[in-house]
């Protein structure tokens, strides 16, 4: 399953996406553990970012349907200069 | 899904001359002269007159938004023109709140500018929050951005949210109960340290020219009570693919703050919820572990040997560096600290202090022992020790 990444996922990633070998029937969560486990870098962001599957927020008791378009999107600040 | 904003126009009148100001706005019918009167008697406030405040103040002035209230307590730098436009060479120095009221009375002197010369805090939010129909999110930090979502709930006022990151942007309306806040995304704030800050991590200048646009955009919009409002939906905007993208976000029946069991009445501690506090602790617990640059300039001119660790990244090597110094970015740094001598003495350093904090307890935890870090960083080498040096 490819997972599309934004701001600092992306960039800590050094990739647009990435791919995650997920089994049929897994959830949100699943997905969401396997991103850390197999991309340690993002593992802090992971916890705290949200994932839209299909271009919408999903729980992560939510089921993955086949063939769904996931993205992770960290929260983002910035805005009036520190 | 439409949030109505109650705006009694009945005793707004439009002179002859906002008939000529306003003209390309009275013609269309989405707007004409009771829209046009909306916006006069329409309140909005600005938390952050920075880089988002900057095109939303003058975009909300230009349309003729009766009232404005902006909230800031910064000093107008150098480093804030390349995307702050509200702001001037010549407005260096001045405070932002200064600056900016006299960039609004020149673009659109029938606009009432309140300036609010301080910090949000949850001790005075709700009181500088209430008097206003709008509020605008263009703040910086976590802990605000919290705070804003937190007292817009509470208050029952449309939240309209925007934030940026390099080439990245963000941008949602939040107004329970007609669609999520802010913690429905996110309940929690990222770990310190994880999400740079613009400071940090830099940002295009004209992004958020960009996204404030889309602010401001949807703040008219929620007054004239014309259009789709950006309720329930998130739009993502990439610079560099220059793609926009939406993604869709329901009120979370569990959000603590907006869900039908709500657990937090008040505002609470935001420095805490974000973890700021807890960060300090160590930093400040950590001072037999510094060096001064004061320290490391006597050092170097008695000639020790000394190893200087430069853990910023290669674009801001370009700007400047300490002399002598070895450069090992931190995102490297896991992959690469074998290139490092354990024996050698090693003296931390970043841009203010952070990052190199950050590398020093990376560091500790494999076995390395002599480690100082730089206090206050190369920033602290150029105002002390090198005052030629470029300052970014």
């Amino acid at each position: 399953m490819n997972v599309r990444l934004f701001a600092r996922a992306r960039e800590l990633a050094g990739a647009d996406t990435i791919e995650v070998n997920l089994p049929a029937g897994a959830t949100v969560h699943d997905l969401r553990r396997r991103i850390g486990e197999e991309y340690p870098r993002l593992a802090a962001l992971l916890e705290r970012s949200a994932l839209a599957v299909n271009d919408q927020f999903a729980e992560d008791a939510q089921m993955l349907p086949p063939g769904a378009e996931v993205a992770l999107l960290p929260p983002v600040s910035g805005g009036q200069s520190a | 899904m439409t949030a109505h904003l109650d705006l009694p126009i009945d005793r707004i009148t439009i002179s002859q001359h906002e008939v000529a100001r306003y003209s390309r706005h009275l013609i269309m019918p989405e707007v004409g002269m009771d829209g046009q009167k909306r916006l006069k008697a329409a309140s909005v406030l600005l938390i952050g007159a920075g880089g988002l405040g900057s095109p939303l103040a003058l975009y909300l002035a230009a349309a003729g938004i009766g009232r404005m209230g902006l909230v800031d307590f910064d000093i107008v730098d150098f480093s804030n023109l390349q995307r702050q436009v509200i702001h001037g060479t010549p407005d260096v120095g001045r405070t932002k709140l200064e600056s900016a009221r006299d960039r609004l009375n020149a673009i659109n002197p029938e606009v009432k500018v309140d300036l609010y010369s301080t910090r949000l805090t949850a001790a005075n939010a709700i009181d500088i929050c209430k008097p206003y129909d709008i509020v605008i999110d263009g703040t910086d930090n976590f802990p605000t951005r919290y705070l804003v979502n937190d007292v817009c709930v509470l208050l029952k006022k449309p939240n309209v949210y925007g934030s940026i990151f390099r080439f990245d942007g963000q941008a949602s309306v939040f107004h329970p109960p007609h669609g999520p806040c802010y913690r429905c995304l996110y309940p929690e704030p990222p770990p310190p340290g994880e999400v740079p800050s613009c400071a940090e991590g830099g940002v295009l200048g004209i992004l958020p020219g960009l996204i404030g646009c889309i602010q401001a955009t949807e703040a008219v919009k929620l007054i004239l009570g014309k259009g789709e409002p950006l309720i329930g939906r998130l739009i993502l905007y990439d610079a560099l693919a220059m793609s926009f993208r939406e993604f869709k976000v329901r009120r979370n029946p569990k959000c603590p703050l907006c869900g039908d069991q709500p657990t937090i009445a008040q505002l609470i501690d935001y420095e805490q919820f974000c973890g700021m506090r807890g960060q300090e602790e160590p930093a400040a617990a950590a001072t037999d572990g510094e060096a001064t640059v004061e320290d490391l300039k006597r050092r170097l001119d008695r000639g020790e040997d000394l190893f200087i660790l430069d853990v910023r990244n290669p674009e801001e090597i370009q700007i400047c560096r300490i002399p002598g110094s070895t450069v090992l970015p931190l995102p490297e740094l896991p992959q690469r600290f074998g290139e490092l001598d354990k024996a050698r003495e090693m003296i931390v350093h970043c841009k203010s202090g952070m990052r190199s904090q950050k590398a020093i307890a990376f560091l500790k935890q494999q076995g390395f022992t002599k480690l100082k870090n730089l206090k206050g960083g190369i920033l602290a080498w150029a105002d002390r020790v090198d005052p030629g040096m470029p300052k970014y």
